[in-house]
């Protein structure tokens, strides 16, 4: 049976960019909340560093050198009003959330105390400024929990264990979308005005990734699906510490609060690369430079495909009291002890930079003339803004949610509250949902859909990863082609309708490849290396053919169709990026 | 010291302590599995014999069951490394997070059950609306009514100490349903319904500690507790979650808010 609900506002995903939005929507108009998880499970809670404002607590600082340093990490993809946008609103998102409760760490005299973060500097490059602001390693989960917290307080509607599976649009526009519940295995409706995407990245498609299990594309996919474009796929941000092996993130905090990264000769090899910043490098600079030594031979382990990670230098109460969480890590997952014993890392999958094309009030925009889909918005990961262009600084995740999370919910709330109810597109909307998932069901047998993810993860680690060339995006194309024509065959063992994880895990798979197709077509397109995107045949940034968009559309034919747009550019002029 | 200093014994490649693995071992898993749809109320074991890695998570264990002999097993999970909280079990008769159990420690058998004291939904799945329900009866968010001030608000990191280990939670649930109060008592708020409490009734930023502590030391509240010390041994954070629950009796018999 299908259930049919009405609301003014519909959020997908209860991460931070999510809750941010709810907060903002649900004081105005009929909001509902519709997650995959239980809210406190959505992976803001392993955000670990820090969320940067130039509050200037401990030093000079300003939101305009933010700005900066925003668009030079980013690589001068970066949509600069935005990136400037983001900056300035930083300072009264963080003054929010303290307001909100959330416990940042502090100065001695009690203000919101700052620290040291890859790729944040003092007046344009000169030096590393305390920028940071954080509570110990966990201010992801001090970020979810407070936003979840200011939930609670609002009595916000929550449909928990939902996963919206399509979307729904009358004459254009947004008119709602179809959701499966776990626990009864029932399809739900719900129209709305105005739907806001909010469901994170997709870093499950590589084999060593520091996200959940969870984070499968699932909006990005549900979008390209219906026909909107997806942007800048090609970026993905390797985040140059992951435990080796498992890729479980070890913060950035632990570089800013003195870490150094050493290969097998002892040498603090950071040095020859950003010679003024060294370990506080840009992650994706750090992570070419890991791959660098690896390749060359200085790796570690018995593979020696590894480098360290040193923090015996450091005091032991720096190192307990504000890396508890990542000292566990090292403990619980190596069985290393990080206080007498270097940790043994490599780059691990982290960030998503591209995803679903938006404004900077959240509205999904779409070809190069940037036309919003009328009650469609995105904000979080699975969203590009772009406020992160070709590689993301740390901590500017946090702050995007808060920032472009606030801003979706308001500009949705202030639509649905003058729009009229969309038509739903005809009385039976879920029936493509009912039937896709009843095909999954009713095969006897099939392939295994843990071959199938296993085989896409370890491949796009090894084809589409930090170095990518064309021979190695076109040999993924083809395993993505015979990836695809496997999953048409794919069984579910798991016929019943409670609970049926396996089921879900299957179409969280197809989302992966879907999101996968985009990510190495947009690669395989793009000749030039920039930010997260190193082309070994193409290791140069090339600014007079590529300072520009990319946007990945699904044709109908199963087939991808690229296509451009300009950056919007701003007060900082392209120049060579070195720190 | 420099930091390069004393790289000699780990810097070697032949070191398999830090990195790689140590061969393959076999490891049985018995799980306690419930499906209505399949086998009405009765509940039942099975057993799975798989070869893992010894530094495997005792949840990639579980997955390995899931993807490659049935497909059926349910359970929750997401973040795979103890922080969102989803995949709290009894294991060998704890509570734990599967993602924070290695299973070299378990290894050659181990046994597996939900966490107890929530209706059982599903093998691993357990009904965890009873569990935010008493979350959300302590008022677990900040309650400031003074007004804002244009920056942030003052806390000197005492004060910010006073109530650090409880930010730690995640709402795991491992304590709460570790806890034999709540096991035999429906009304029992429960181990992490006080944890929360406590995050807000000791920030100096809050000014409702009163109607909470009125709240706890309701006949639901925390002198339920006999102080088994069930909950601080489950706890994946390391809160000390007895600790806390004494703070807020102490608080209730003899401060005034």
């Amino acid at each position: 049976m299908t259930t049919f609900h009405t609301f003014d506002a519909v959020i997908v995903g209860a991460g931070g960019a999510g809750l941010r939005a709810a907060i903002e929507a649900s004081d105005r108009v009929k909001t509902a909340v519709i997650s995959k998880l239980y809210p406190t499970r959505s992976h803001t809670g392993t955000a670990q560093g820090g969320v940067c404002a130039a509050l200037a607590n401990v030093e000079e600082d300003s939101p305009e050198w933010h700005a900066f340093d925003t668009v030079k990490g980013g690589d001068y993809l970066v949509d600069q009003p935005a990136a400037l946008l983001m900056t300035e609103e930083a300072v009264q998102a963080i003054y929010q959330l303290e307001h909100w409760g959330l416990p940042f760490d502090r100065t001695p005299e009690g203000k919101i105390d700052q620290r040291r973060f890859g790729g944040h500097t003092r007046n344009h490059g000169e030096a590393p400024v305390r920028r940071a602001c954080y509570s110990a390693d966990r201010t992801g989960h001090m970020i979810l929990q407070t936003l979840y917290q200011q939930c609670v307080k609002r009595d916000v509607r929550f449909f928990n264990e939902f996963y919206v599976l399509d979307q729904l649009m009358s004459d254009g526009a947004c008119a709602g979308v179809v959701a499966y519940e776990l626990a009864t295995g029932e399809l739900h409706v719900f129209r709305s005005k105005a739907v806001l995407y909010a469901t994170g990245g997709y870093g499950r498609m590589f084999k060593v990734s520091s996200n959940a299990h969870t984070l499968t594309g699932d909006g990005p996919s549900v979008l390209f699906r219906r026909g909107i474009p997806l942007q800048d796929m090609e970026f993905f941000q390797f985040h140059p510490t992951g435990v080796y092996k498992l890729g479980i993130l070890l913060s950035e905090a632990v570089r800013g609060e003195g870490g150094i990264l050493l290969n097998s000769e002892g040498e603090r090899f950071m040095q020859r690369y950003a010679p003024t910043v060294m370990d506080l490098a840009p992650r994706d600079m750090v992570s070419r430079a890991i791959y660098q030594e690896i390749k060359e031979g200085r790796g570690v382990g018995p593979n020696r495909d590894a480098v360290y990670l040193d923090v015996r230098h450091l005091p032991r109460d720096v190192i307990e009291e504000k890396l508890p969480d990542v000292t566990e890590f090292a403990r619980v997952y190596l069985g290393v002890e990080p206080t007498t014993e270097p940790v043994p890392i490599q780059p691990t999958a982290h960030y998503a930079m591209g995803g679903i094309p938006t404004n900077v009030d959240g509205q999904v925009v779409v070809g190069e003339t940037e036309t919003p889909v009328p009650g469609m918005y995105a904000a979080g990961e699975c969203a590009c803004v772009s406020v992160h262009g070709a590689n993301r600084l740390g901590t500017n995740s946090l702050l995007d949610i808060v920032v472009f999370g606030r801003r979706g919910g308001k500009h949705m709330a202030e639509f649905a509250e003058q729009a009229d109810l969309p038509e739903l597109p005809d009385d039976k909307p879920e029936a493509p949902v009912r039937e896709h998932l009843q095909a999954l069901m009713n095969k006897p047998d099939g392939a295994n859909a843990a071959d199938i993810r296993s085989e896409l993860q370890q491949q796009m680690f090894d084809l589409a990863c930090v170095v990518r060339t064309e021979e190695s995006l076109r040999k993924m194309q083809k395993i993505l082609g015979g990836l695809h024509d496997r999953f048409e065959h794919v069984y579910v063992q798991d016929t019943g309708k409670m609970f049926n994880t396996e089921l879900m895990e299957v179409v969280e798979l197809g989302f992966l490849l879907d999101c996968a197709d985009a990510l190495v077509a947009a690669a395989l397109a793009r000749d030039e290396s920039r930010g997260a995107h190193y082309r070994e045949d193409h290791p140069l940034r090339d600014d007079a053919n590529w300072l520009k968009h990319s946007l990945a559309y699904r044709q109908d034919d199963g087939s991808i169709r690229l296509e451009t747009k300009p950056v919007k550019m701003g007060p900082y002029v392209p120049m060579e990026r070195k720190y | 010291m420099t930091p390069a200093d004393g790289l000699g014994e780990v810097l070697d490649a032949s070191d398999s302590r830090a990195v790689g693995s140590s061969g393959r071992i076999t490891i049985t898993l018995k799980i306690r599995r419930y499906n209505p749809e399949v086998r009405g109320e009765e509940s039942w074991w099975d057993e799975f014999t798989i070869e893992t890695d010894p530094d495997d998570r005792l949840l990639d264990a579980l997955h390995q069951v899931k993807w490659y002999h049935d497909g059926t097993l349910a359970l929750r999970r997401s973040c795979a490394h103890g922080i969102c909280g989803s995949d709290a079990m009894m294991i060998d008769g704890r509570n734990a997070l599967a993602c924070k159990v290695i299973v070299r420690d378990v290894a050659p058998r181990v046994t597996i059950e939900p966490i107890r004291g929530l209706p059982v939904l599903k093998d691993l799945i357990v009904d965890m609306e009873p569990f935010f329900a008493g979350y959300r009866s302590v008022l677990p968010y900040l309650i400031n009514d003074s007004g804002e001030p244009e920056t942030e608000r003052l806390q000197i990191p005492e004060e910010r100490k006073r109530f650090d280990d409880t930010t730690k939670c995640i709402l795991c649930a491992a304590c709460t349903t570790s806890c034999p109060i709540f096991w035999g008592d429906d009304e029992y708020v429960g181990p992490a319904a006080i944890v929360n409490a406590h995050r807000f009734i000791y920030d100096s930023r809050d000014e409702n500690a009163a109607e909470r502590l009125e709240i706890l030391s309701d006949k639901t509240g925390v002198f339920r507790c006999r102080t088994t010390f069930n909950c601080t041994e489950a706890c994946p954070r390391g809160i000390e979650v007895t600790r806390a629950i004494q703070e807020v009796k102490r608080s209730i018999l003899f401060d005034r808010f």
